[in-house]
């Protein structure tokens, strides 16, 4: 399992110096270390963290944007009409809700499309595991650089240590 | 009626007394008509205009303002538009950035798509503004009103609403003709 604090410490060593979003349980580690280092800027919808990342980055600030899957639903007006039309890039830290059919009924649609959805979206995306850390990471920070639009990076549930283990 | 009796003013009118008196300040501007005005009525490279994501432009003015503290920034919503992200205004309201100026030219109708009525008639959005947390939120209505009050929030510490309340007049305006990718590049180097 990756530590949060050595996951949060990846992220800033890329250059990712403003974070906001919402909360997910996959991700309450990963946000109690960035409120820790009084890196977090929380956001009440996900469209407004992700307009709030696109004025960040306008302002020369790496963003990144840490959300739920069911939050890509949410935000996908503001990905699409601000980050991808105006050439907007941001990083998007999702949870894998409902991955392989197994979580709360609410997950199971969008766990099991996941994927497809991002593809059909044209938001390039990886999914994160130990064993690849690094390169996922380096992978995400070239993303963004070169392409200028959002990029995702999904953690599925144990794969970052969370609030409760 | 609609919009509120004895509304003269056009948001046209309002938008350019304000821009007379805005200098290198970046302003985040909605989608719809209003960044069409604003375009045709003064363009600068320190003026974001938006086409679609609506409801969104007080969070991308937000992420300037949180990235840029010595820098003013400046909002131009729409009624509409308030309603629809209405949950940024407790974010600002709680975050509380001293260098936020929301002005929300309200005409009680969603201008763009043929005047449909909102329901900022019955809900005062300045008042859910200063419940939210805005520190300084007026309401006006007439030109020599909108100067002061703009003026005055210029100097002080905000967040700061100006509610100001127009008329259902619209320009004659086209489309903004910079691609969206050039006005991202050229707000960023204006706003460096």
């Amino acid at each position: 399992m990756i530590e949060s604090d050595a996951f949060v410490q990846a992220l800033q060593d890329i250059g990712v110096d403003f974070f906001t979003g919402v909360p997910d349980s996959i991700l309450g580690g990963i946000i109690a270390e960035l409120m820790e280092r009084h890196l977090y800027t929380p956001a009440v919808r996900e469209d407004e963290a992700v307009a709030m990342a696109a004025g960040a980055y306008m302002a020369g600030k790496i963003p990144a944007v840490l959300m739920q899957n069911s939050g890509l639903d949410t935000s996908l007006n503001a990905l699409i009409s601000l980050n991808m039309i105006y050439c907007q890039p941001c990083i998007l830290i999702v949870s894998w809700r409902g991955y392989q059919g197994k979580d709360a009924p609410e997950h199971l649609v969008m766990g099991e499309v996941m994927p497809q959805f991002l593809d059909t979206m044209k938001i390039p995306h990886r999914t994160l595991s130990e064993k690849t850390a690094i390169d996922d990471l380096k992978w995400l920070a070239e993303t963004f650089m070169k392409q200028r639009i959002p990029v995702a990076l999904l953690i599925t549930k144990g794969v970052v240590r969370g609030l409760h283990p | 009626m609609r919009p509120e009796q004895g509304t003269m003013q056009s948001r046209a009118m309002a938008m350019a007394a304000l821009l007379e008196l805005l200098t290198d300040q970046p302003v985040i501007i909605c989608n719809g008509f209003p960044s069409r005005e604003a375009y045709k009525i003064a363009d600068r490279p320190t003026h974001f205009y938006m086409i679609g994501s609506m409801g969104n432009a007080p969070a991308i003015a937000l992420g300037v303002a949180l990235a840029k503290p010595n820098k003013q920034v400046v909002v131009f919503d729409g009624d509409g538009n308030v309603l629809m992200g209405m949950g940024t205004l407790a974010t600002v309201g709680a975050l509380k950035p001293k260098n936020f100026i929301h002005v929300v030219f309200d005409n009680e109708v969603y201008g763009t798509t043929g005047n449909q009525p909102t329901i900022s008639n019955v809900v005062p959005l300045e008042k859910v503004a200063k419940a939210a947390g805005y520190v300084n939120v007026e309401r006006v209505r007439e030109r020599e009103d909108l100067v002061y009050e703009f003026t005055d929030m210029l100097k002080k510490d905000g967040p700061n609403m100006l509610l100001v309340k127009v008329n259902e007049m619209v320009e004659d305006v086209g489309r903004v003709m910079i691609d969206p990718p050039d006005i991202t590049k050229r707000f960023m180097k204006a706003i460096q």
